[in-house]
């Protein structure tokens, strides 16, 4: 249905890019001209003072936007050589391969194992019971909960600690095998033993996924991420990309003096 | 005789036009009182379903009557088909409508997704436009007309498929709001088959004017597109 997939070009070194993108809500331009791209299987961490639209240019990658009727994007966003905004591609289908991991964990009040499943269901899987069995395991030990949940799939979602809840809706996210997650502030609703537990997983599935995390705190972002964009909201409170480097680069010598004001506390 | 026959056929065309006129006014009111969340106008477009069903009756008789008193042939046996076919078309197309109503009071006073409010009623208009153009072409036996229509469902279709997928996203970040959801995709299907309904009026239309019955609708979204 979705005409993304012709356009493959696996192994690209970017996964997704961002050109001219300007978002509106209303005629209220909350993000400008953001050019971006995203390198494949490396975490790219989003940073900027609140209400600089960090939330906003990341639900535009998988068309959460869509929701907001009154959202409007510009400009371009590719995967895999094709514009998502286009008329002939499917959400669905982008939504399938770039997954989203919300900022409070989202369980459904379902087993833990549906929890898994329903996230495969949803997106088109089709497998037998056996295959599903292995699916929910798979994604499960690749989101670091499984040997916290193997003896108790047919419990609620919602008995589990913020921290597994989390990590449950991790396993949800990887079980329609996507490309990219996105990542709004995961551990904003943590304790900390739960934040590093995060911050290491997201560190393995960079193996096989593509990060966009989202995060006000400067720690994890140093701490956690390849690459960096540092935000900031222009005097017609429009939020625009100040800075992008590596990680390493941009803590320890960032070319602008306000990523610099930033990253050491003196402002936002 | 021949008289009373052209004037009780005359009759039943004009009741069928009738008919889909309130039923075309009623795809747009429910569709409004859905994403209004007015539930006095739903009632109404549940109440209003037991009125079609016995039109729909009425006319299936009187064909049947007029059948066995007159043996038609050729283009009047054609007409007297088509009439009974599409009555049935616009009897389902309520029930839909009906269907819409009771989903609408089963949400209560909750708003509904935003995208849907945004972006149902369009839907509803293309369906509704889709059904004034089947029922005009069965009015001036326009076979052109009837075979253009069916195009008009890939708008139908395209909203449904967005609409659907921004539920689904709706639910992935709200998943206590499951049961609202469903409700949604409930009535946005409903909404879609309404349409698809109006493209079996077409095939009807063209059977009438030419006497090949020809599929023109892929059912294609007979169950949810991502189930
Ligand atoms: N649904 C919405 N409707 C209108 N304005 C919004 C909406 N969501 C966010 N905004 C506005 O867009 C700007 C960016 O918000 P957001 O992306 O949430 O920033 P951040 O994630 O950096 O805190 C803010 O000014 C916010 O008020
Ligand atoms: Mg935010």
């Amino acid at each position: 249905m979705s005409n993304v997939a012709t356009y493959s070009t696996n192994g690209g070194p970017y996964a997704i890019e961002a050109q001219d993108l300007s978002i509106y809500y209303g005629s209220f331009r909350a993000v400008k001209n953001i050019n971006l791209r995203f390198p494949t299987h490396k975490i790219t961490a989003l940073i900027g003072p609140s209400g600089c639209g960090k939330s906003t240019v990341l639900r535009a990658f998988n068309r959460m936007n869509d929701l907001i009727p009154i959202s409007r994007a510009e400009g371009v966003i590719l995967f895999h050589g094709k514009n998502i905004y286009d008329h002939d591609v499917d959400p669905v289908e982008i939504r399938r391969r770039v997954g989203m991991v919300f900022q409070k964990p989202n369980p459904f009040p379902k087993t833990i194992y549906e929890n898994v499943a329903w996230g495969a269901r949803i997106n088109g899987f089709k497998g037998s019971k056996t295959d599903m069995d292995a699916l929910v395991e798979e994604s499960l030990r690749d989101a670091a909960v499984w040997d916290d949940v193997k003896d108790k799939l047919n419990q609620s979602g919602l008995s589990l600690s913020g921290g597994q809840q989390q990590r449950l809706c991790i396993a949800r996210a990887i079980a329609t095998r996507p490309e990219i997650i996105l990542m709004d502030e995961p551990a904003s609703a943590l304790d900390p033993i739960s934040t590093l537990r995060i911050e290491e997983l997201i560190q393995e599935l960079k193996k096989n996924y593509t990060i966009l995390i989202v995060t006000h705190n400067m720690q994890q972002a140093a701490r956690a991420s390849d690459y960096t964009a540092f935000f900031n909201m222009d005097a017609d409170r429009a939020g625009y990309l100040v800075e992008y480097n590596q990680t390493d680069e941009l803590f320890t010598s960032p070319k602008n003096e306000m990523t610099e004001q930033y990253i050491t506390g003196r402002f936002g | 005789m021949r008289e009373s026959f052209d004037r009780e056929l005359q009759r039943l065309e004009a009741e069928i036009i009738r008919m889909g006129s309130e039923v075309e006014e009623h795809l747009t009111q429910v569709t409004a009182a859905f994403v209004e969340r007015d539930a006095v106008t739903a009632r109404r477009m549940i109440a209003a379903d037991e009125a079609i069903n016995e039109r729909r009756i009425q006319v299936g008789l009187d064909a049947l009557t007029l059948i066995a008193t007159q043996q038609p042939m050729a283009r009047d046996l054609r007409l007297i088909a088509a009439i009974m076919e599409i009555v049935g078309e616009l009897e389902r197309i309520h029930d839909y409508i009906k269907g819409i109503g009771k989903i609408s009071l089963n949400i209560g006073p909750t708003p509904v997704l935003p995208t849907i409010a945004a972006h149902m009623p369009e839907m509803a208009e293309t369906a509704r436009e889709m059904l004034h153009l089947s029922l005009k072409a069965f009015a001036e036996r326009d076979k052109e007309l009837a075979l253009r229509v069916p195009a008009m469902d890939d708008k139908v279709d395209f909203l449904f498929n967005h609409l659907y997928a921004d539920v689904v996203a709706y639910v992935m970040e709200n998943p206590l709001g499951t049961t609202h959801a469903n409700s949604l995709e409930w009535a946005l299907h409903n909404l879609e088959r309404s349409a698809d309904r109006t493209i079996n009026i077409c095939e009807w239309v063209v059977y009438m004017v030419t006497g090949v019955y020809r599929e023109m609708s892929m059912g294609e979204y007979e169950s949810p597109p991502a189930a």
